[in-house]
């Protein structure tokens, strides 16, 4: 399987993620700066997170932009899986790759900790070594990850089983859609925190499964995430 | 030419930031103000002398990246310089 992760300046996840990929595969993965107008060939496009242009005028907005992404929507198109984590998610969003925007938290903190995700989908390679009975406790690092669509487009996700994963509490009881009162971080629209495109073969999600991708790290739900890409990928 | 962009936020798009104000506003004694929504102003200085032309290419560029039409809406004003 060949990998490759796009470096944008201010990417800050870039690294943490190639080395997570690299423990799956076994080698590691491509590094491609935003400058350049083509990916090689490749199984897999990881978007990491981090802070892309310093997050001027919108999160991912520049980014989305630059000469890289003609390739990577392209590539995207025509069923290359790609992975965007965070500011990753937030350049999903602005290429139109994936529906629905990111906005500010409801509390308009930056929030970074662990929280809980259901998985709702384990047909996709990205996710087909979880369970939907498994409860992931996976970091958050943004400010703007309140996940915002028209019910039109929400109604639509979740009618094409589109939604990947949704905050909940450690037992698995629903986010309730609030901050501050339920186990919803950020106010983002039905609990959700990462989505698929209409194939599957795109995810956008603001946790961070390469950030507990190692028992140094302090937990390894993200693991299953790169072990199950390095296994579809082959 | 220049070309003077609004851009806020749709309506019915929840606006945290705008809210934070309208407390801070009330903290400080402005009593009576309501559904405060804040946005983005930007200047540009554009080529092109024809207002409907560059309307049009103002209107592009918005669409492309100055705006998410996802949430918010824009407001183009041209005034020959």
């Amino acid at each position: 399987m060949k990998s490759h992760v796009i470096v944008f300046p201010g990417s800050n996840c870039d690294r943490d993620v190639a080395v997570a990929l690299e423990n799956a595969m076994g080698h590691p993965p491509g590094m491609v700066w935003h400058g350049d107008t083509e990916v090689p060939e490749t199984d897999l496009i990881v978007l990491p997170g981090g802070f892309s242009y310093g997050d001027y005028l919108r999160c991912g907005a520049i980014a989305a932009q630059s000469p890289i992404m003609r390739d990577v929507v392209k590539k995207a198109n025509a069923g290359t899986p790609v992975l965007g984590i965070c500011n990753g998610f937030q350049m999903l969003t602005e290429t139109g790759l994936l529906p629905g925007v990111l906005m500010q938290n409801a509390s308009l903190r930056y929030i970074c900790k662990d929280v809980h995700l259901k998985v709702e989908r384990t047909d996709t390679c990205f996710t087909h070594k979880y369970s939907t009975a498994d409860i992931l406790r996976i970091p958050i690092a943004h400010h703007e990850g309140n996940y915002y669509a028209g019910d039109d487009v929400l109604d639509r996700l979740e009618g094409e089983n589109r939604v990947a994963f949704r905050y909940c509490s450690a037992d698995g009881a629903d986010g309730k859609n609030l901050p501050f009162e339920g186990a919803n971080p950020n106010g983002a629209a039905r609990d959700i925190a990462g989505i698929y495109n209409e194939a599957g073969t795109v995810l956008g999600m603001m946790p961070h499964p390469e950030r507990l991708a190692d028992p140094e790290l302090g937990g390894t739900d993200g693991t299953a995430m790169f072990d199950a890409l390095a296994e579809a990928l082959q | 030419m220049k070309a003077r962009i609004k851009v806020t936020l749709k309506n019915g798009v929840l606006d945290p930031q705008g809210k934070a104000i309208e407390n801070a506003l009330s903290a400080l004694g402005f009593d009576g103000v309501d559904d405060v929504r804040q946005g983005k102003y930007l200047e540009l200085d554009i080529a092109e002398t024809d207002e409907a032309c560059a309307r049009t290419r103002v209107e592009e560029m918005c669409e492309k990246l100055l705006a998410n039409t996802v949430i918010e809406n824009y407001d183009i004003e041209l005034e020959a310089s």
